[in-house]
């Protein structure tokens, strides 16, 4: 498991560090935010198989209390970016506590529901600015010594927290916790049986998951120095579901992989002929259609299929709850 | 195995796409727009902005102090991070000289902060919140076309002379609506009129009915709707159920409309309602001759903010040639020191905070009887002058008017 990842995860890094000097370095930013976004996403609906249609709630509200205690506060970034995380995670505990109860459509529902509920007290609140958003955000200097005013600094600063992130979510997936969560999503009742509390496994990653959202939302609100009623909105919510499709459920790089081609593509597309959201909405149907591992997935399989067959592993049903008996 | 080859072309392409350096063109003049081209927007912005700022170019003559001038135009899909981050390509990469236009308040307002930060020129012609003029005004940004404030006070004031002096407002509740109904009550305070009541109503909502009963059973002339885009047109659609302001003797109001949603909702539904705008298209023989081009190019009668496109625009190329450099403060410095006469605007001129000072029209919707063909849809019953309609220097809240007085 840990072996087939450490090839990409490097070439990626590397390829991340260089990427400077082909692309501009603020594009490469909002590229890595929704890359961490979709990771957050991903962690519910990949090991824990909750859809949540209400993500954009903890981005938001990452990108809002980031944007706060820089512009009103004016704290020191790295402060500012742990409010937004401890505001999202709160957040997140409560929206999972009411939600985490429920599977499937319901799940999606309730989240979809308070979602929107998080939407309107910011359309509503006054330190928001309705739709002007909060700007007036001067970065700082992060940790008193990078001064993030320069691109290239900024950009460094961002890879660095999401390259802590995404280890971070590496390790959660791979800890004994992570293989509880597989557990309740591959068979609940075995899960129960065992002596596990599903409810209390789920909430755990679910306000995980909307800390990660919030930081996530928290840079870019750093980055772009500004924060909308856009990063509220159901359609952010439903972006995400669309880069972890696209990308891949079930492989760590998938949500990265989709955030990028979906970010990349709408980027390349707002300045050229051709109608961003058409393209968007055929992209998602060829993958839903050809690829239904996503772009990651699938290649993760062909990969796997010119490898020499190894012993065949357990029925992936079974797999995890057998690890934890063992 | 056999997905393998369409598998390597999509990453190939994906990366590939997102990879396309912006072609480094000779030393030109660029202005850019960052519209909304497939969206919501699209039809009062989109294509047709981007196509009256082409004309402005075309007619100035398509060379400035011996340089070529470019139009770049950028779906911003109503998200302020594309926006703003093609706002800073556009700056650092591309060498955008200014951008004339941009959706949505926010981008617009980033946007322009991006330009201080970049010494560039940002002109302001669709969106309309006051702030590009008041607390977050600077030396780099003109709005040129209208704002919510102009539009609140002028129909506040016009309409009541005319006899509405009973208001009750609908408003969409957010700060946005908060501020238009606000602003609006003043100005018909200040021509003696008053405020009978008003309701609050959801962002996006769909059903009007029970706002529009409370209008109905007060007692007053004028019902106001301090909203926006598709809620304006639900609301004005269910009044013209409700029978409100057709054949009673009440008037509807409507604080932002533009012509676009006039022609959507169509003659029958939005007749008799009052609304303020900048320009129309059959106002006099120049703006019939602009328009009546434009019409020939887009299919549709230009909106107030696409006229101002192109009349910004040209306004920045004069200002340009008379400044001889394409340096954002001597241009601008030009720009606020030479007047604006075209079709768009008589003896306009451009105040120190970045406002563009002009006459607003209050029009009223014909009937379909009225209507003698297509785009023949207003009747123009007051004038409102530039001071009475903007706001005035002493209630300005921005830094740059304070330094004067």
């Amino acid at each position: 498991m840990l072996r087939s990842h450490v090839l990409p995860v490097l070439a990626l890094l590397v390829l991340l560090c260089i990427a400077p000097l082909v692309f501009y370095p603020i594009f490469l930013i909002k590229l890595l935010c929704f890359a961490l976004f979709a990771a957050a996403f991903h962690l519910l609906l990949g090991y824990v198989g909750l859809l949540s249609f209400g993500h954009a709630a903890f981005f938001g509200t990452g990108a809002y209390m980031c944007a706060q205690a820089l512009a009103r506060w004016n704290l020191a970034p790295e402060l500012a970016l742990l409010f937004a995380v401890a505001v999202s995670a709160a957040l997140g505990a409560v929206i999972g506590f009411l939600a985490v109860r429920r599977q499937g459509i319901y799940f999606a529902m309730i989240t979809l529901a308070l979602g929107q509920m998080v939407y309107f007290i910011y359309l509503q609140a006054p330190f928001t600015g309705g739709e002007d958003g909060i700007r007036g955000i001067t970065p700082g200097h992060f940790l008193g010594v990078v001064d993030l005013s320069n691109p290239l600094a900024l950009y460094f600063t961002v890879l660095a927290v999401t390259t802590l992130a995404f280890a971070l979510v590496w390790r959660i997936v791979q800890s004994p916790f992570g293989m509880i969560l597989e557990a309740i999503r591959e068979n609940e009742p075995r899960a129960i049986s065992l002596g596990y509390n599903p409810t209390l496994y789920k909430l755990a990653a679910f306000t995980f998951s909307a800390a990660l959202a919030g930081l996530a939302g928290g840079l870019k609100a750093m980055s772009f120095q500004i924060a909308t009623l856009v990063d509220v909105t159901w359609q952010m919510s439903g972006e995400v579901v669309l880069m972890t499709l696209v990308g891949g459920i079930g492989t760590f790089l998938g949500p990265v992989v989709g955030a990028f081609i979906i970010g990349g593509l709408e980027q390349y597309l707002a300045q050229s002929a051709l109608p961003a959201p058409v393209i968007l909405g055929a992209a998602f149907i060829l993958c839903v259609m050809l690829f239904r591992k996503g772009v990651a997935g699938t290649a993760k399989s062909l990969l796997q299929n010119r490898a020499p067959k190894r012993s065949t592993p357990d029925n992936p049903e079974t797999q995890a709850t057998n690890r934890i008996v063992k | 195995m056999k997905f393998k080859p369409i598998m390597t072309a999509a990453l190939v392409a994906g990366t590939a796409l997102s990879a396309l350096p912006a072609a480094a063109g000779p030393d030109a003049i660029k202005v850019g727009l960052l519209m909304d081209m497939t969206g919501n927007y699209s039809d009062v912005a989109g294509r047709g902005s981007v196509t009256a700022a082409e004309m402005a170019v075309e007619d100035f003559g398509g060379t400035v102090l011996g340089k070529p001038i470019e139009v770049v135009h950028a779906d911003m899909q109503n998200k302020v991070d594309i926006a703003t981050s093609i706002a800073r390509e556009w700056f650092d990469v591309d060498a955008v000289d200014a951008i004339v236009d941009s959706n949505m308040s926010s981008a617009g307002l980033a946007v322009s902060e991006i330009a201080v930060e970049k010494d560039r020129l940002m002109i302001m012609n669709i969106s309309g919140s006051p702030r590009f003029t008041n607390e977050s005004c600077n030396p780099n940004t003109i709005h040129y076309v209208y704002d919510t404030y102009a539009l609140a006070t002028s129909t506040g004031k016009a309409v009541v002379r005319g006899g509405g002096d009973k208001w009750f407002f609908v408003t969409v509740d957010y700060t946005f609506g908060h501020d238009f109904q606000a602003q609006a009550e003043d100005a018909v305070a200040s021509e003696g009129g008053e405020t009978v009541g008003s309701v609050l109503v959801p962002l996006n909502a769909s059903d009007y009915s029970s706002a529009l009963i409370q209008a109905q059973s007060s007692d007053a002339n004028v019902i106001a709707f301090a909203t926006a885009g598709a809620d304006t047109s639900n609301a004005i659609k269910q009044a013209a159920e409700f029978g409100i302001g057709q054949g009673d003797d009440r008037q509807l109001a409507g604080l932002l409309v533009y012509i676009n949603e006039v022609d959507a909702l169509g003659l029958e539904t939005a007749q008799g309602m009052l609304l303020t705008s900048a320009f129309y298209w059959d106002l006099d023989e120049e703006t019939r001759a602009f328009s009546e081009r434009y019409m020939e190019k887009m299919g549709k009668m230009p909106n107030m903010s696409q006229a101002g496109v192109y009349s910004s625009t040209m306004h920045y190329l004069k200002a340009v040639e008379a400044a001889g450099t394409e340096n954002y403060a001597e241009v601008m410095a030009k720009m606020k020191e030479m007047p604006i006469n075209d079709f768009f605007v008589k003896d306009g001129y451009i105040r120190e905070d970045g406002r563009m000072m002009r006459d607003m029209y209050l029009f009223r919707v014909k009937s379909p009887e009225e209507s003698t063909g297509a785009w023949d849809y207003y009747e123009k019953v007051a004038t409102i002058e530039a001071e009475d309609a903007f706001t005035p220097v002493s209630e300005s809240r921005c830094y740059l008017l304070k330094e004067e007085s």
